[in-house]
């Protein structure tokens, strides 16, 4: 069987269901669900891309730079807030960021 | 063909593997050096289907710059691991069955899933017909620089934003330090500076 548009879209389903999972399992820790993200955010690139080669538009690896690009800005962003939350409460528990709460 | 399904098969049973790990490694920075070597596959991923710039681009944005910011900062945070993951085994039913239920919809999906007839009219960007002897990046670059410039811009004016958020979010003025003052410094004038004292003779110069 030759290596079609459905294997890549089986493996880009793989790895998003993987961070949704990610994000479940490990409620307590900001960082691993930050990672759990770039990995959804992968998958959908990987999706972007072979449907981009499938059907012979480059639109679609256009929008995957910019994915990219956000994602980038999306971490550096998330990276920050997460350190000036630890130096503020000394912890990253998810659970104790409720400053916001009514 | 056949080392294609085989480099298919090997780049996506890692990159699998590895984000299996991601979630599950029990140090943060195992997790991290995981997550790398899912975007490196997927780069290898990238390659086969044959966009090899956004694979060198995975590379150097990812892996070069994304995954060792997320290392700095598991490895400057000093964080008690093993609280966090006191939870694991509790949540792990809930997560399980979310995630069944989503990869079935996905397979569902897939399985169904056929592409519109009148969907050749409706391409953005075809290939042009020397698409041969261009390159992708040079394709790609074709697109990106002519009709997505404005596109292009404002994903700079969004790099941009988020760098000078990033510093001015974790920028802090630490009270204690002496620094130097330059404005400070020039803004004095002799009057505030220097004082003449008459000193009596014999008197000293504390009264």
């Amino acid at each position: 069987m030759p290596i079609g548009l459905a294997h890549y879209l089986t493996v880009a389903a793989i790895l998003f269901t993987l961070g949704i999972f990610g994000i479940f399992l490990n409620r307590k820790n900001v960082i691993i669900i930050m990672m759990s993200i770039e990995l959804m955010l992968l998958a959908v690139n990987i999706n972007f891309v072979a449907f981009s080669v499938v059907l012979n538009d480059l639109v679609g690896q256009v929008f995957a730079m910019f994915v990219l690009t956000v994602a980038a800005a999306e971490a550096a962003i998330g990276l920050a807030i997460l350190v000036v939350y630890f130096r503020n409460r000394g912890t990253i528990q998810v659970e104790d960021i409720r400053m916001m709460r009514g | 063909m056949i080392l294609q399904a085989v480099m298919f098969y090997l780049f996506a049973v890692v990159a699998v593997a590895s984000g299996v790990m991601v979630v599950a490694a029990r140090n943060p920075v195992h997790s991290v050096l995981f997550l790398i070597l899912a975007f490196f596959n997927s780069a290898g991923l990238f390659v086969l289907m044959g966009a090899e710039f956004l694979a060198m681009i995975l590379v150097i944005v990812y892996v070069g710059a994304v995954a060792v910011l997320f290392l700095f900062v598991v490895m400057m945070l000093d964080i008690d691991f093993a609280e966090l993951r006191s939870g694991f085994m509790r949540y792990l039913p809930v997560g399980a069955v979310v995630g069944f239920i989503l990869l079935a919809e996905l397979v569902l999906v897939f399985g169904s899933w056929v592409i519109a007839p009148g969907v050749a009219g409706l391409k953005g960007a075809p290939l042009p017909a020397n698409a041969a002897a261009l390159t992708n990046t040079r394709a790609l670059g074709d697109l990106l620089y002519t009709r997505y410039i404005f596109a292009f811009q404002a994903a700079g004016v969004i790099l941009l934003v988020a760098m000078i958020g990033a510093i001015v979010l974790t920028l802090r003025s630490r009270v204690g330090v002496r620094h130097q003052s330059i404005s400070a410094q020039l803004a004095r004038t002799r009057a505030e500076a220097v004082e003449i004292v008459k000193v009596p003779i014999g008197g000293g110069a504390g009264n």
